[in-house]
């Protein structure tokens, strides 16, 4: 039993269903991140614990009780949308505070309880401004100070930062991780940005297609991905997804990809789970990180299994922090990232160094991670 | 090159809108003629009309044509002048403006903000209602008000203006209702504001510009009316529009022109006084409700 549990839950419009079986249990004081493209079921799923969407079959329980059918302000729960919704017509104060006035909190305790909030976000000087004469990271500010006054079991987050500026949105990320870890209260929290997803969660549900992909804390769903999904929708730049086969050598199985000039390259896997073995001498598809390829000054000192890969530069972006490299193999295009001043040149061969720790194999036929 | 063809625009647009004013000035002249001439001819005597002077200012200024249009002149049987009957549209116009926009604006807010199964062909229904013609409604509605016991009073009449303006506040209201956000009604329900405490504390406050435009065209509607006016209210509850008829039709006596445009403009005053006010939102709610729906 969790904090906010999730049980068998559905929902469909008319015949077609749009969430399918989702079962997630949130731990008290956790910061469960729903993260997928737009048309995922991640909003719908949200709307759901909010009580603005009907669920169609299983139950969800916030602190063990049932609250299927319960209205969305007697399930104890505080919502900060997409636009903010900030009330137009009144001030500040009078947002943070209406809440507060709807279920009959009398005006001096009201006004603490402000006051409190107010000061914990810092907008303190705003209170008596309208939200049309607010900034975007005012406005934010002023929506989850909205929310924090209620003192609710259970916060919602519907994509909150995607209406701020890059820089904006980088600092008010830091700003909920702040307050999360100040207040310890339960999140949930919707957005389509993979790197909102890791740097703010305790763990992630992904979610495609009505489904919950995987769910897991960032390391597990970033070095250890379901599925070919969940690896190439997390991570920045792309995780690289190659055809190879495995075969056996020297006693030991190895990747083959097909280099820029066409000859083979080995890659050797070592440790390899026992899974592995039934895919020999098949095409299977291996997956691995920008971050995996480096530059052999460059790479892990604590990776067991440092391969060689000597390869044809196809682009170079240097980046500022790193240089990201572009090559061919086994047809298809392949990031490295390399430190910032690599010595690499495009069209000149390079000795990369491949991490295959970090690699991982997929099923070609159900995209499944082979373990 | 840049700056010359700058130079040349600034140049040609300035010579441009002086002939926009100028045709604008011409326009505003001829649309303001007749309302001169009324004006002028109420305030002269009537020897200076009937003597052929419709367009000359008056030679000896009065006002007498107003105060006998106001509370002397013969409506009918009775030398009451028309203000009884002002107080009747009044007391008729304002109630029934007031009911078919809350009605309007509470039916707007359930057809965008609580949609339910049926609600986009009850809201075809009741757009259909405006374009059904008065006359069809005539008997049907006399028998409404006969059975309500209200035929020929101005509570009927508040009836009648109420129920045909609801088709055309109701889609004043939906349509500027749509393109209301709904993540703040759903924001509001999770504050824990029911039903009618989100319409009063949150939507209506933001509804200023379309306020405007249902308030001033049900009331220009509403007081003009002759026809439900002439058909539904009899003798001394008659609104302004049947005595102003009354008026200048009244067979006996001399016509008293100047008083007849006295009276003229004391009935479309209040329509121009509420265009004054708030004629600016007018433009601006008209516009706000066509961007959707």
């Amino acid at each position: 039993m969790g904090f906010l549990d999730i049980d068998n839950v559905t929902k469909s419009y008319g015949a077609v269903e749009v969430l399918h079986r989702v079962d997630i249990s949130v731990e008290e004081g956790e910061f469960l991140v729903l993260v997928g493209p737009s048309g995922c079921g991640k909003s719908t799923l949200l709307n759901m614990i909010a009580g603005l969407e009907g669920i169609t079959s299983g139950e969800i329980k916030i602190k063990d009780r049932v609250v299927n059918g319960v209205h969305p302000s007697k399930r104890n729960i505080a919502m900060v949308f997409q636009s903010y919704a900030l009330y137009p017509n009144m001030t500040v104060g009078q947002n943070i505070t209406f809440g507060l006035e709807m279920h009959g909190v009398p005006k001096p305790e009201r006004d603490k309880a402000m006051k409190e909030v107010a000061a914990l976000l810092q907008i303190e000087n705003l209170l008596d401004r309208k939200p049309g004469q607010l900034s975007g990271g005012q406005r934010q500010r002023v929506a989850m100070g909205r929310a924090l006054v209620r003192n609710p079991d259970v916060f919602l987050f519907d994509e909150p930062l995607s209406n701020l500026d890059a820089k904006l949105r980088v600092d008010m990320r830091t700003e909920i991780k702040k307050l999360h870890q100040k207040l310890g209260t339960t999140i949930v929290y919707v957005t389509h940005d993979q790197i909102e997803a890791m740097t703010l969660s305790t763990r992630i549900a992904v979610m495609y297609d009505g489904n919950v992909q995987q769910l897991g804390t960032p390391k597990e769903i970033y070095d250890s991905p379901a599925n070919l999904f969940v690896a190439t929708f997390m991570g920045s730049p792309a995780m690289n997804v190659l055809p190879t086969r495995l075969v056996e050598r020297n006693g030991a199985l190895h990747a083959i990809l097909t280099g820029s000039d066409g000859s083979e390259r080995a890659l050797r896997i070592e440790n390899a789970p026992a899974a592995y073995a039934a895919y020999r001498d098949r095409p299977v598809t291996l997956g691995i990180r920008p971050e995996a390829i480096t530059d052999p000054e460059g790479a892990d000192r604590n990776a067991r299994n440092i391969q060689p890969l000597a390869n044809v530069v196809g682009v170079t972006e240097p980046a500022g922090s790193d240089t990201f490299v572009t090559m061919t193999l086994s047809g298809k295009d392949c990031i490295a990232r390399m430190r910032a001043d690599a010595d690499v040149h495009p069209g000149q061969s390079f000795d990369f160094a491949v991490n295959m720790d970090k690699a991982v194999l997929f099923d070609p036929e159900t995209e499944e991670r082979i373990i | 090159m840049a700056v010359a063809s700058t130079e040349n625009a600034v140049r040609s647009s300035s010579v441009a809108r002086a002939f926009v004013y100028l045709f604008l000035l011409l326009f505003a002249l001829f649309y303001l003629l007749p309302f001169g001439i009324m004006l002028i001819n109420s305030l002269k005597p009537l020897e200076e009309i009937t003597g052929g002077g419709m367009v000359a200012l008056p030679q000896n200024w009065t006002i007498e044509p107003w105060l006998s249009a106001w509370s002397t002149a013969q409506i009918g049987v009775q030398p009451t002048g028309l203000r009884p009957y002002f107080i009747n549209s009044i007391m008729m116009a304002v109630p029934a403006v007031i009911l078919s926009t809350v009605v309007g604006a509470l039916n707007g807010y359930v057809l965008t903000k609580w949609r339910f199964r049926g609600d986009t062909l009850i809201f075809g229904l009741l757009l259909f209602s405006c374009f059904i013609p008065f006359q069809i409604v005539l008997i049907p509605m006399a028998r409404v008000l006969g059975i309500l016991q209200i035929a020929g009073t101005t509570p009927g009449l508040i009836l009648v203006h109420f129920v045909y303006g609801i088709g055309f506040t109701t889609l004043y209201f939906r349509n500027y209702y749509a393109a209301f956000p709904t993540e703040l009604v759903r924001a509001a329900q999770i504050d824990g504001a029911g039903f009618f405490q989100i319409f009063w504390r949150i939507m209506l406050p933001s509804s200023g510009p379309i306020i405007a435009v249902s308030f001033i065209w049900q009331f220009t509607n509403i007081w003009n009316d002759f026809l439900f006016g002439a058909s539904f209210a009899s003798g001394g509850s008659a609104p302004m529009t049947v005595a102003l008829n009354n008026l200048v039709n009244s067979s006996t006596g001399v016509r008293e022109y100047n008083v007849h445009f006295a009276g003229a403009i004391m009935a479309a005053a209040p329509t121009l006084l509420v265009y004054i006010v708030a004629g600016r939102y007018f433009v601006r709610g008209l516009m706000a409700g066509s961007v959707k729906g």
